[in-house]
């Protein structure tokens, strides 16, 4: 090591101008401490050898550090899809049974790109590619959205067995981001999930808890025309077709009518809670996802 | 080893477990303890993350000491922290994917901790290379110590588990254990530091500040006010 650096000196010397950088260090160096010249020099040299190191660092490990993000996010995606065992192999189950596809939130058609290349945060920052919520309608406080949503189509022999739609919006003290995945009809939930979020860890963070997210399964996200509940008032006739799912306040009487429509709050989480109904509702009303699950509903009747 | 292991640095390794405890002598370093011990796996992270930086950041700027200028000493020790403590939040990224997310922001702000800093300027500006990075491990150790206790008391009774294992069978789950919520949200970690505080300072009444003045008695209470 030290011969091979001794021979790289000896070939540096024979450089005229590293003999005249060797002598300017050396001078700089033997400058008293409080010298204006050498502390401009430490500064400008201190600066560059850590911008060197740091980017350095940054440059060779950003190919893990995106890997690991595509894998988490995937993993996320199965996980929702309720195709997720210890044992499974994550690229792989999502290659087969996983298709993303692009959506015009607006029109609710699929839209022409390429979706997997297509990151939907990135485009909501994008003042080109995402369009500014009114305030009043802003339920979910996120102010951006996206024109275009990447859905992701759970496939099962040729059918789409659910979709994955991501969902965002503002809880306590963060934004929560994750995937609302619902049955081919539109209608039934199958599981949701935060994939990011920092909100109290074991009272708001509990967002994460798989028991919490089991209550989720089968629960209804828009009201229906329910002859029982609406002899009861719950729901009026207008209401018909707007979301109607929300987090209550204490344990979910499952005989009750409107049930259907309700998940248990997080305790001791109030606003957390407050926060995943609103971003929940703001992405299945008419400003998200509606239009787009209004038509996969009438072509999945059309085939049955 | 016994060499390296002379009584200098034995002293510099071991006197800040106990001793000269960052956390509870000198009370450096609290945000942090208060932010990420509501569980053990974070807790431990942190405090590896925190004891590299330290001894790595003592022994660079011990390294290249004699030629700090004075008048820019605190920013050329703060850049050497800083580059630091990225390429720790580069590599956590890389690989400790899961446990980055949940400390987030934290890594960063060891940029700010109070013990980086201080075994800088406290230590490393004075001493060679080698004694520093003892230094600034004996450090970590000390303030990884403390997190450890925290996080132990934190996550036991705030979530009944420990390193994500069950230990108290949760009501919530059928068991007979109710999670206090308390434990979850960092002002326990104030109850439970000053607590180590006192027991420290009753088991070693040397670490015991004195009473810097006495509190008087109030003589002429009508005349209070501005004058």
């Amino acid at each position: 090591m030290r011969e091979q650096m001794n021979k790289i000196c000896e070939k540096l010397e024979q450089y005229e101008s590293y003999l005249k950088f060797k002598a300017y260090c050396e001078r700089i160096l033997a400058l008293s401490n409080n010298s204006l010249e050498k502390t401009i020099a430490i500064a400008v040299a201190l600066c560059l050898v850590c911008a060197v190191f740091v980017s350095m660092a940054a440059v060779a490990l950003k190919p893990m550090q995106v890997t690991n993000k595509e894998l988490d996010m995937k993993k996320n995606i199965l996980d929702v899809a309720g195709l997720l065992q210890a044992d499974t192999d994550i690229e792989k189950a999502f290659a087969e049974k996983i298709e993303s596809k692009l959506v015009d939130l607006e029109t609710g058609d699929y839209a022409e790109g390429n979706a997997n290349a297509y990151d939907q945060r990135k485009a909501a920052k994008d003042p080109a590619q995402s369009v500014l919520i009114p305030k009043e309608k802003d339920t979910a406080h996120i102010r951006f959205k996206a024109k275009l949503a990447k859905v992701y189509l759970v496939k099962e022999g040729g059918t789409t067995k659910s979709i994955i739609l991501p969902i965002n919006g503002y809880g306590l003290w963060s934004t929560l981001y994750g995937f609302l995945s619902v049955e081919a009809d539109g209608q039934t939930v199958q599981s949701i999930n935060f994939y990011d979020q920092a909100e109290t860890p074991g009272l708001g963070g509990e967002v994460v808890n798989p028991n919490w997210r089991a209550l989720w399964k089968g629960k209804k996200v828009y009201a229906e025309t329910d002859q029982a509940s609406s002899d009861k008032g719950q729901i009026a006739e207008a209401d018909v077709g707007e979301p109607a799912l929300s987090l209550i306040k204490g344990t979910v009487d499952n005989s009750k009518a409107g049930s259907q429509y309700q998940v248990d709050g997080l305790a001791g989480a109030t606003l957390t809670s407050t926060g995943v109904t609103n971003l929940v509702r703001y992405w299945t009303s008419k400003e998200g996802f509606a239009p787009y699950l209004a038509k996969v509903r009438t072509v999945t009747g059309a085939k049955s | 080893m016994s060499e390296i292991l002379n009584d200098e640095t034995k002293k510099v390794l071991v006197e800040p477990l106990v001793e000269n405890n960052p956390i509870t002598l000198q009370v450096l370093g609290i945000c942090s303890a208060l932010a990420v011990t509501s569980q053990m796996s974070t807790s431990l992270i942190m405090a590896l993350a925190l004891t590299m930086v330290t001894a790595c950041s003592s022994a660079a700027i011990s390294a290249i000491r004699n030629h700090i200028p004075s008048s820019i000493r605190i920013i050329v020790q703060m850049i050497i922290i800083a580059s630091l403590v990225i390429v720790v939040d580069q590599l956590l990224k890389a690989f400790a994917y899961e446990i980055s997310k949940q400390l987030s922001v934290f890594v960063g702000l060891i940029i700010t901790n109070c013990i980086v800093m201080g075994r800088a300027e406290g230590y490393a500006m004075k001493n060679p290379p080698l004694e520093s990075f003892i230094d600034g491990i004996g450090n970590g150790l000390g303030y990884s110590l403390i997190l450890v206790i925290v996080a132990f008391f934190r996550e036991i009774f705030g979530s009944g588990k420990l390193l994500g294992m069950e230990v108290f069978h949760l009501s919530k789950d059928g068991g007979w254990y109710d999670p206090n919520g308390l434990m979850l949200l960092p002002p326990s970690a104030f109850f439970i530091i000053g607590l180590i505080i006192w027991a420290v300072r009753e088991w070693k009444p040397k670490q015991r500040e004195a009473i810097e003045f006495k509190i008087m008695s109030i003589s002429h209470g009508e005349h209070g006010g501005h004058h």
